[in-house]
């Protein structure tokens, strides 16, 4: 029992560190139905940068996590500005192998500027400092990650509801044409999905990093776990990613911490594909996921 | 604005153009086997080994050009068929294990198990097809990427056939007791490994090339093209969505299990980590920036991508200062095909060849101008500006005579 609720909490961390990833596809893809693959690559990144900021230049955690988190921002306003834009009409074929070539030209600048290091995870919290309770270790670092999860879906929920660019942005979302016509600026609706999913990536990537010590290159894998978050809670939805982030989560740290015992009938690593096995299951029986809207497309 | 033309439109061909048909493109041919053949003679070995390798990853393109090329169905899983073809290869063509615990060995000949490692990933690619084709777009995507993963877990745990994470030996091609792994003489003149592997790949690389080349003018080619553009017209036209996708799924499959089974039996050996998703990644980069829906565009693009790094750390033709600061080729060359997908995807759809066919029209037009004023005229006509490949060379003709009544 205490092996299941110690996976249980770990799961929930691990499950918002897939939520804000899968929140930085779904606000992209609510905006102009892209599906950005550099997604992974941006919170590489932004861990990076905000690593460099803390132990380096020896920032505060929080100015560094705002200079990560504006950088990525940024990029992602400047890639929308000048590759996407252009790519607008064009197949989805197209889109997805640019961004897939922004996502190999970071990666590659990031790996060249590690070269053979492994740069300290920042935190807000020590490495290994938590408290038990009832024989279940909760680390600082893990509750950091739930309740900062948490503060920015409240804080997009907020937006969402109840400022003008939140209701531009639904309305857009909703129904591009007619969002023209009342005068909404598809554009800088595009800009600012593009900004919010950069600095939500930047913040993904460091609770990420959070949980080891170091982290290197290969933290945006993390994104492609991600993908079966956002297939689960269905691409367009907001309330779908971080349920499917949460969900995917446990699902992970559940299969990881069980099948530890079962290598000899499971093999060993069988809980790297157990999301994609959900994730195909879903895609069979649910395709547009348990939140998405149900797209009529028939040929 | 042909730049601005989408992948969609690259090819529309009218009427299949005959081979060699003008003495230019029957000079480039000639011009083509002299470079080939002072490369097999003089190249040396390691030029030579780039090359076979970049031949072999030509295959593997062509097979990905069919699939997400010709009919438009993305796809990230290249590298899953390419490695069931290598274990296949190894498993059928290897030797018996000699210690308990080695991965298993049928000993079968070269003939029996280079096509059995096309046929078993075809196979494989008809059994997911169904699966994986009912989804569009971003989500085919990310089910053929969720198989690499799958594929790697297999390739981990299936000790018996692949050998583990040790990575077992593939066998290299040989014909009796004739090897294409080490150095042999065919009539009289003796080869290296290297120039034989060459020779095996032209033969295989050259059948695939000419299959795709034909079937994508075919009945077949034309419906593919036709569901990448527009399913609706498509399916009104009375093309099968379905099983359109399904070829073209079953045959990409079959030629990624072929290349597969050659990229592991080159060197010899294969392990896991090798059938990543950064393998399919290139291949996707190599048919990007040679050109979707050609041929010779995946050609193009699987030297410019395999081979180009390659030469350059082999020969050290970058300059000194770049590898003083610990920037290794191999990360450059990443970065430089990372930014090529994006500049070519932005600029020119069509790849390399697009560009190659913008060359040759705007030598075309000089040519017409020479020839005289009123030719050169018609020869601006937008007609010739498009992607499309109908050149209309004598529209004078046509625009003189009335319109029928």
């Amino acid at each position: 029992m205490t092996t299941f609720i110690q996976l249980l909490f770990g799961g929930l961390a691990q499950g918002c560190d897939f939520a804000l990833i899968a929140l930085g596809f779904t606000i992209i893809f609510k905006a102009s139905e892209v599906i950005n693959f550099a997604q992974g690559e941006f919170l590489l990144l932004g861990a990076f940068v905000v690593s460099i900021a803390m132990f380096s230049w020896h920032l505060n955690f929080v100015f560094a996590l705002v200079f990560g988190a504006a950088l990525t921002a940024a990029l992602g306003i400047v890639f929308q500005r000048y590759a996407l834009r252009r790519m607008i009409g064009q197949p989805p074929f197209a889109i997805i192998m640019v961004t897939i070539g922004l996502n190999v030209v970071l990666l590659t600048i990031v790996t060249i500027a590690l070269g053979a290091k492994f740069p300290r995870s920042p935190a807000p919290f020590g490495f290994s400092a938590h408290f038990t309770v009832g024989g279940i270790s909760l680390p600082y670092n893990q509750l950091a990650t739930i309740a900062a999860t948490l503060i920015i879906c409240a804080a997009l929920y907020g937006f969402f509801r109840y400022t003008r660019y939140g209701l531009a942005m639904r309305a857009t979302a909703i129904d591009q044409e007619a969002a023209l016509a009342v005068g909404i600026q598809i554009s800088r609706v595009h800009a600012l999905a593009w900004a919010i999913s950069g600095a939500v990536a930047t913040i993904g990537g460091i609770f990420l990093a959070s949980n080891n010590p170091t982290f290197d290159v290969s933290l945006g894998n993390a994104a492609l776990v991600a993908f079966p978050a956002i297939i689960l809670g269905g691409l367009d939805s907001i309330l779908g990613a971080v349920v499917g982030g949460v969900a995917i989560g446990i699902i992970y740290e559940m299969a990881q911490g069980y099948s530890v015992h079962l290598t000899k009938t499971l093999g060993i690593g069988f809980y790297v594909i157990v999301p994609y096995l959900v994730m195909i299951l879903v895609l069979l029986i649910r395709p547009y996921g348990l939140f998405g809207t149900r797209k009529v497309e028939r040929v | 604005m042909s730049a601005d033309v989408p992948v969609s439109s690259a090819t529309a061909q009218a009427a299949p153009r005959r081979l060699p048909g003008t003495s230019r493109s029957r000079g480039g041919v000639v011009a083509g086997v002299l470079l080939l053949g002072v490369a097999f003679f003089l190249g040396g070995d390691q030029w030579l080994s780039i090359l076979d390798t970049a031949m072999i990853a030509a295959i593997a393109t062509l097979g990905l050009n069919v699939l997400s090329g010709y009919a438009g169905q993305i796809s990230l899983g290249i590298a899953f068929f390419m490695g069931i073809g290598a274990y296949v290869a190894g498993w059928l063509g290897g030797s018996a294990p000699l210690f308990p615990g080695d991965p298993n060995g049928m000993n079968l000949s070269f003939l029996i198990w280079l096509p059995a490692a096309g046929i078993v990933a075809a196979v494989l690619g008809a059994l997911i097809g169904p699966t994986a084709l009912r989804l569009k777009g971003f989500y085919l995507g990310i089910v053929t990427l969720a198989l690499v993963f799958i594929g790697q877990y297999l390739f981990v745990n299936v000790h018996t056939i692949t050998g583990g994470s040790q990575g077992r030996a593939i066998p290299q091609p040989a014909l009796g007791s004739f090897t294409f792994g080490s150095p042999n003489p065919i009539l009289g003149l003796q080869f290296t490994t290297n120039q034989l592997y060459f020779l095996l790949l032209l033969v295989v690389l050259g059948l695939a090339a000419i299959f795709v080349a034909n079937i994508a003018r075919s009945r077949a080619g034309r419906a593919w093209q036709a569901v990448r553009d527009n399913e609706v017209a498509a399916s009104i036209m009375g093309v099968n969505l379905f099983s359109a996708k399904m070829r073209a799924f079953v045959l990409s499959s079959f030629l990624a299990g072929i290349a597969g089974a050659l990229w592991a039996s080159y060197p010899g050996y294969t392990d896991p980590t090798q059938w990543s998703l950064v393998l399919s990644i290139e291949f996707v980069a190599a048919m990007l920036i040679g050109g979707v829906a050609s041929v010779w565009g995946s050609i193009l693009g699987a030297v410019f991508v395999f081979a180009i790094p390659t030469a350059l750390e082999t020969f050290s033709l970058l300059p000194q200062k770049a590898s003083a600061t610990g920037i290794s080729s191999g990360d450059l060359s990443t970065i430089f095909y990372g930014a090529l997908i994006i500049v070519f995807l932005l600029f020119e759809p069509a790849g390399l060849i697009g560009l190659i066919r913008r060359f040759q029209r705007i030598l075309l037009r000089l040519e017409a101008r020479r020839e005289g004023g009123e030719s050169a005229q018609t020869l601006d006509s937008p007609a010739l500006e498009s992607n499309f490949d109908v050149e209309i060379t004598r529209l004078p003709r046509h625009l003189e005579t009335p319109p029928s009544e």
